[in-house]
């Protein structure tokens, strides 16, 4: 299956990379090269196969519902979590206005 | 030695710094001054992104403040290391060597390097690597190419690749800049670069290192390990990086076992598998004579050498580059220019086009491929052509591995289809640059652990590593059958000084 | 079937409607981090390195947040998937850190289950109706954007990012504004009985996400629009309305229904399409590879089932049957958990006191509760939550009126007199004089005084003139200053006239 260049325009946007139609037409051989590779995947037969979802076999472990339990993944860390912030407005995050 | 030989300090390796700092052969500061002063006169290799000069002394003092109050001094006590720029270090920049990252000071600490520091071990700086670890020439970071020290020995002075994402890594422990490194490994990322440089590097099994702030390019296949120039030198690195981390919900809730004190490279009673499939049409002749070399080292050891087969050996590759690129393309979509980072705002732009801008400009050509590719196979009506089914091979694959496990112990393979290659050489064809990887990924889909060693020099005086791959939670059986090259390969190569 | 229908140029049309209602759950701290999830902090002040989504943060779950969904599932009869997943919903916006909300698409926590509704909450007698619940999932909630604070920039706080919220959709069943609002207004008291989440649509932790479309009667389903973010029972109503009125003149001039998400406009009492916020809505969704399969066992579901309290269908048929009350007092009782938890209350230590079964005091204590105390917190502007006086001290009242020490007047005296000053019933009847008497001795004595005062009425009560005695009892009550026992001055009059 392989692509054309309408197709590397919307998916440019949905992963919102800004492309040029330049830039999208030279990305449109690459992305087809690398499709027609991994297309030989559909060779192989996978009857009855489930699709992987652990790598090695694990049970997903939960937490207590404790706040702030663990420092490094609990809240009121306000000045670091806005320490690289471009655009720190009065402790939230600015961007371009939205209009909804 | 003497203490003020410099030289001789940067020729030591991990085990011997540690032992020699612990019986007070040298302080820890000295050995930090060395490396630091190695460090800044290499900046030719490129294999830094920042360096941290003032950190290693400090944590050296540590050490030696503690050694004179009689303290313990950890298992990496007074051995500086790089830090592969994967790894979130607090205060310190961390890129991921990637522009949209330039800039950012992680207020935070990422599990595995926070245990090195406190197993006594001091940062000479972070290391380049691949943009976001894609890549395996170290030719897509924003801050430039790292440089191999080696060179061929055709007299040319072609600039050669390091092998990558961990190309800072295995640079800066080649060139003794550095007795050791972090590195990662998705796909190859530790083994490959070793490989190409002659070093030592093993990718744990999946869950045995902390995830828990180092930068995410594929979740399910993110590793970290240890870089160094001996195996005993990994065994004892790994040990302080690994680990259970409640932080991770894939981190394995096992023991970390004292891999450096049951290193064993008697293999009596080990059967050694070799993949018939890994024996590609147009093998590089000289990559096959060092993979016999290898089964009759083992074989030396004590080992048994028996025939294995990986039936879907050859859907592994374009298995990851599904897989990889799908999770990267999620895992990188933080990258906004919102919360920190880069954040490009053209005139009148609104926030969707300042998304846009910013990643245009932030993230380099191999990245921005592997987010299409990514965004493309996870995208409505190609979900389960692609992803569902490369999900499928790779249970295929993992099962191949489980078959094999009955036959075998271990396996031996080579590490990459040949040795190191010219920078610029293969970047023109991504999949050919892809192919490197051919060796490495199978273990990596199915969360092995594996580990390259050096084999050998080629014909040009390049080296070549060997991979032995083992069971789950085998990584003594792995550094065992290292170990066990290692003592009959007697590598004594090191690159010749061209890069002060 | 329901009535409702809309009049448009072309016929009567059939609204079909479908509820997503998200909820909040009550969880002290996030779903995938410690972060605390307490209404009304100052901006990014409850917010992790996790919420923020730092390069390298990872996803670890809240066990609590998988119990109360559990719970909730369980109580609206549904099945458990004791197998289920997180998956990763990809699309980018200032409120979404990840660039991604983990939620669950393909295998939800709790599969299908019903919720009884009343079709007229006040008449205890209405029909009921079944609305299927189709699965309840669980996800991430996202962070508010706030865009009048500047002129040229929208601010971004974190703070609600990340907070746990079931996702429970009800299956097309609703067929017109009032099944939609006794759905939701059942769904909230199911889960602040089961504790699972607060319900308060105000402050948003309940909010509902209205699925309308329109049909002839007969006809194919007509292609549906999704109005986000209501957040009042009040609204979703009026959504409902104005969305079908709107799609019924759309189709009647010729046009046809796009499949879109709106918003609502409460000023303007109208929908409004949404500026696309994703793209085409292709969410690749995958399934999220830091977190593993979530995997329930027998132990935990036990746990779970063996805590659920008793639910409102269960309880009012309980006070009907077991304690006597009527329909609609059992009705208004166990609308909300809280009442229902202050009546019990009540109601036992009326038990205590008075050392009877709870049924016997029951209908005292439920008349009280819904004449006196409402009539009291409704004049003061007070919640039954602020009220000044306790079950407790309200079980004494009435019990001092069930032994016949204060006549019932008298004791709304006493409760006005408990209001200001916050004394118990016992000590103000005591301080203040007030028991009744019952000394037939001293009332008989009254009433002949009362009788001879009064000559001509009696004489006009004997004729026949009975609505009399009420002024008898009245001028008697009042020279004993309202202290005597009712029952007895009644017997007396009686017997005396």
């Amino acid at each position: 299956m392989s692509v054309d260049l309408p197709t590397v325009k919307k998916i440019a946007q949905l992963a919102r990379i800004a492309m040029d139609d330049a830039e999208a037409a030279a990305l449109l051989p690459e992305l087809n090269n690398i499709l027609g590779w991994v297309e030989q995947l559909g060779e192989v037969d996978v009857t009855g196969v489930e699709p992987m979802t652990a790598v090695i076999p694990n049970t997903l472990r939960l937490r207590d519902d404790v706040v702030d339990a663990d420092p490094l993944t609990g809240g009121g860390v306000r000045e670091r979590v806005l320490a690289n912030a471009p655009a720190p407005e009065h402790g939230f995050f600015g961007v371009p206005k939205v209009i909804e | 030695m003497s203490a003020s030989d410099n030289n001789a300090l940067t020729d030591l390796t991990v085990t011997e710094i540690r032992d020699g700092v612990a019986d007070g052969s040298f302080t820890a500061r000295e050995v930090a001054e060395g490396f630091n002063a190695a460090v800044a006169a290499a900046k030719s290799l490129n294999a830094f992104i920042v360096e941290t000069p003032e950190k290693a002394l400090a944590a050296a003092d540590a050490v030696d403040a503690r050694r004179a109050k009689g303290e313990p001094l950890g298992l990496m006590g007074g051995v500086p290391i790089g830090m592969k720029d994967l790894f979130c270090t607090e205060g310190v920049q961390s890129t991921a060597a990637s522009h949209i990252l330039e800039g950012f000071v992680p207020p935070y600490e990422s599990t595995v390097s926070a245990k090195l520091w406190a197993a006594g071990a001091g940062m000479l700086g972070k290391l380049n690597m691949d943009q976001f670890a894609m890549g395996s020439s170290n030719e897509t970071s924003f801050f430039g190419n790292v440089i191999s020290p080696w060179r061929r020995n055709d007299g040319g002075n072609t600039d050669l690749a390091p092998g990558g994402s961990s190309g800072g890594s295995s640079t800066a422990v080649s060139a003794r800049i550095a007795p050791a490194a972090t590195g990662t490994d998705t796909g190859g990322s530790i083994r490959q670069p070793a490989a190409f440089t002659g070093i030592c590097g093993i990718k744990p099994t999946y869950g045995r290192c902390s995830r828990w702030g180092v930068v995410a390019f594929a979740s399910s296949l993110d590793q970290a390990g240890p870089m160094a120039r001996t195996v005993r030198d990994c065994a004892i690195m790994l040990e302080a990086m690994a680990g259970f981390d409640p932080k991770d919900a894939t981190s394995l809730d096992e023991p970390v076992p004292h891999w450096e004190g049951a290193l064993n490279g008697d293999l009596k009673g080990k059967r050694i598998g070799i993949p018939r499939e890994y024996r590609m049409e147009g093998i590089d002749p000289e990559i096959d004579k060092s993979w016999e070399a290898g089964k009759a080292w083992l074989r030396d050891a004590g080992a048994e050498i028996v025939d294995i087969s990986l039936p879907h050996t050859q859907y592994a590759l374009p298995a990851y580059y599904i897989i990889a690129p799908a999770e990267a393309s999620s895992n990188l979509a933080r990258y906004d220019g919102v919360r920190y980072g880069l954040r490009d705002l053209p005139e009148g732009a609104g926030l969707q086009d300042m998304y846009a801008a910013t990643r245009a400009a932030g993230f380099g050509p191999e990245v921005k491929r592997r987010i299409m590719i990514g965004t493309y196979v996870l995208s409505a009506g190609f979900y389960d052509a692609y992803y569902t089914q490369a999900q499928k091979v790779r249970a295929l694959i993992a099962r191949d591995f489980e078959r094999a496990w009955e036959a075998c112990d271990l396996i031996l393979a080579p590490t990459a289809p040949s040795a190191a290659f010219g920078l610029g050489e293969k970047s023109d064809d991504p999949i050919a640059m892809y192919l490197n990887d051919v060796f490495a990924v199978p273990a990596s889909l199915a969360g092995l652990p594996a580990m390259s060693v050096p084999a050998g020099l080629n014909g040009q005086g390049l080296p070549l590593g060997l991979q032995i791959i083992g069971k789950p939670l085998d990584e003594q059986g792995v550094l065992d059958a290292g170990l066990a090259i290692e003592q009959r390969a007697a590598f004594d190569a090191r690159p010749q000084e061209w890069w002060t | 079937m329901s009535d409702y229908r809309i009049q448009g140029e072309t016929g009567d049309w059939e609204v079909v409607i479908g509820l997503e209602v998200h909820a909040q759950i009550a969880t002290k701290a996030k779903l995938f981090s410690g972060a605390s999830t307490e209404f009304g902090a100052e901006p990014n002040t409850q917010v992790s390195l996790v919420d923020a989504a730092m390069p390298g943060m990872l996803p670890v779950p809240n066990r609590e947040c998988v119990r109360q969904a559990v719970r909730t599932g369980m109580a609206l009869g549904a099945s458990i998937n004791r197998y289920s997943r997180f998956d990763r919903k990809n699309y980018f916006y200032a409120d979404l850190p990840q660039g991604y909300q983990i939620s669950q698409l393909y295998h939800p926590i709790v599969g299908e289950g019903q919720i009884t509704v009343s079709l007229d909450e006040k008449n205890p007698d209405a029909a009921t109706k079944s609305i299927g619940v189709e699965r309840i999932h669980i996800e991430q909630d996202a962070g508010k954007l706030m865009h009048d604070q500047h002129p040229t920039m929208s601010y971004v706080d974190l703070n609600r990012s990340g907070v746990a919220l079931m996702e429970i959709v009800s299956k097309p069943d609703m067929a017109s504004p009032a099944e939609a609002g006794a759905y939701v207004r059942k769904l909230r008291a199911i889960l602040r009985y089961v504790g699972s989440c607060d319900g308060n649509m105000e402050q948003g932790s309940m909010r509902a996400d209205v699925n309308v479309s329109v049909r002839k009667p007969g006809d194919e389903l007509g292609t549906r629009t999704e109005t986000k973010n209501v957040n009042s029972v009040r609204f979703v109503q009026a959504v409902i309305e104005q969305e079908a009125k709107r799609q019924v003149a759309l189709i009647e001039s010729g046009g046809t229904v796009v499949q879109e998400t709106r918003l609502y406009d409460p000023d303007r009492n109208e929908t409004r399409s949404m500026r696309s916020k994703e793209d085409a809505h292709d969410y690749r969704y995958f399934p999220d590879p830091d977190l593993l399969p979530l995997e329930l066992d027998d132990a935990f579901l036990a746990e779970c089932r063996e805590s659920l309290p008793e639910l409102p269908d269960a309880k009012q048929a309980r006070y009907e049957s077991v304690l006597g009350l009527t329909p609609y007092n059992a009705a208004t009782l166990i609308a909300d958990a809280d009442t229902a938890r202050w009546f019990e209350a009540l109601m036992a230590e009326g038990a205590r006191i008075q050392r009877k079964d709870e049924k016997e005091v029951a209908t005292a204590s439920a008349n009280w509760l819904l004449g006196e105390l409402y009539g009291a917190l409704n004049r003061l502007g007070l919640s039954l939550a602020d009220s000044p006086v306790s079950p407790e001290r309200g079980a004494e009242l009435i019990a001092l009126v069930a032994d016949g020490t204060i006549s019932g007047s008298i004791a709304k005296q006493v409760f006005e007199i408990m209001l200001e000053t916050g004394d118990p019933a016992g000590k103000i009847v005591e301080d203040k004089g007030l028991k009744q008497t019952s000394d037939t001795g001293a009332i008989e004595a009254v009433v002949a005084k009362v009788l001879a005062d009064n000559e001509d009425k009696v004489a006009q009560y004997r004729d026949g003139k009975e609505a009399l005695f009420g002024f008898f009892v009245g001028q008697t009550m009042k020279a004993m200053q309202g202290k005597a026992n009712p029952q007895v001055v009644n017997e007396i009059l009686r017997k005396s006239l």
